[in-house]
């Protein structure tokens, strides 16, 4: 499934995790620790600013049986989402 | 389900190494894998603590191992480029400006992420190294004990 940018901008209610800053497994760590307080089906938006995040986070997010919805550049930093399971 | 159990062998005491093993640990940690760390002799210089920890009842050769290795991960010196210490500094600076958790942080966290220490009671005991000066609340077993997670574990490093 894709969904747009447009999509994704339009997304509200979102828990915000962010992780700007913080290299690998930094944002892995961070996601990780806010899921307990995200409710399935709820979506979730992770701010990062490593590179790497964009290959991690789809990756953790097959793992944990999660959904990687998509992610688009904010101003020098990424904003990815997750529809939790 | 077919197990997404980690096991990792910390052979080695060097500061990069270290630091790799404990990245892989925390990241499968964060993915649910169940992490089992097994410390063996220079890895064991990892998890001893900062402070000097009496140990009356070592040998002279266990004493001289003591004071000669490294107290804990802030002492560990680098496989290449150490520059008789100059290197894991330089490193570190540069990590802490990259915003990449320090190799103490990077313990921590596995800890709290419920990543299992193992360590290896023969070569504590070559190394004279006493469980007063490793870390507290770890476990402390041999080979077989590894070998019994390797078993059950889908990966398997050697670091």
């Amino acid at each position: 499934m894709s969904v747009t940018v447009e999509e994704l901008k339009a997304l509200t209610g979102t828990t915000v995790v962010d992780a700007r800053g913080t290299s690998c497994p930094g944002p892995i760590l961070a996601a990780k620790k806010a899921v307990r307080g995200v409710s399935s089906g709820a979506v979730m938006e992770v701010l990062a600013t490593d590179s790497g995040t964009l290959k991690d986070l789809p990756a953790w997010a097959k793992k944990m049986g999660h959904e990687y919805l998509g992610h688009y550049e904010d101003s020098g930093y990424l904003r990815l989402f997750l529809k939790m399971k | 389900m077919e197990s997404t159990k980690k096991t990792i062998i910390v052979f080695s005491g060097d500061f990069d190494k270290v630091m790799a093993a404990f990245i892989i640990a925390n990241g499968a940690a964060a993915m649910d894998d169940e992490v089992v760390m097994f410390f063996t002799f220079w890895g064991l210089n990892a998890l001893r603590k900062d402070a000097h920890v009496a140990a009356p009842d070592k040998t002279f050769v266990q004493k001289m191992f003591g004071a000669m290795m490294p107290r804990g991960p802030k002492k560990l010196s680098m496989s290449k480029m150490n520059f008789a210490g100059m290197g894991p500094k330089l490193m570190q600076r540069e990590m802490k400006a990259q915003n990449v958790m320090s190799l103490p942080e990077l313990i921590e966290t596995a800890r709290e992420q419920g990543v299992k220490f193992i360590a290896c009671t023969m070569s504590m005991d070559v190394m004279g190294l006493t469980k007063d000066e490793l870390l507290d609340d770890i476990e402390y077993a041999g080979v077989a004990s590894y070998l019994g997670e390797a078993d059950e574990s889908n990966v398997n490093l050697f670091i």
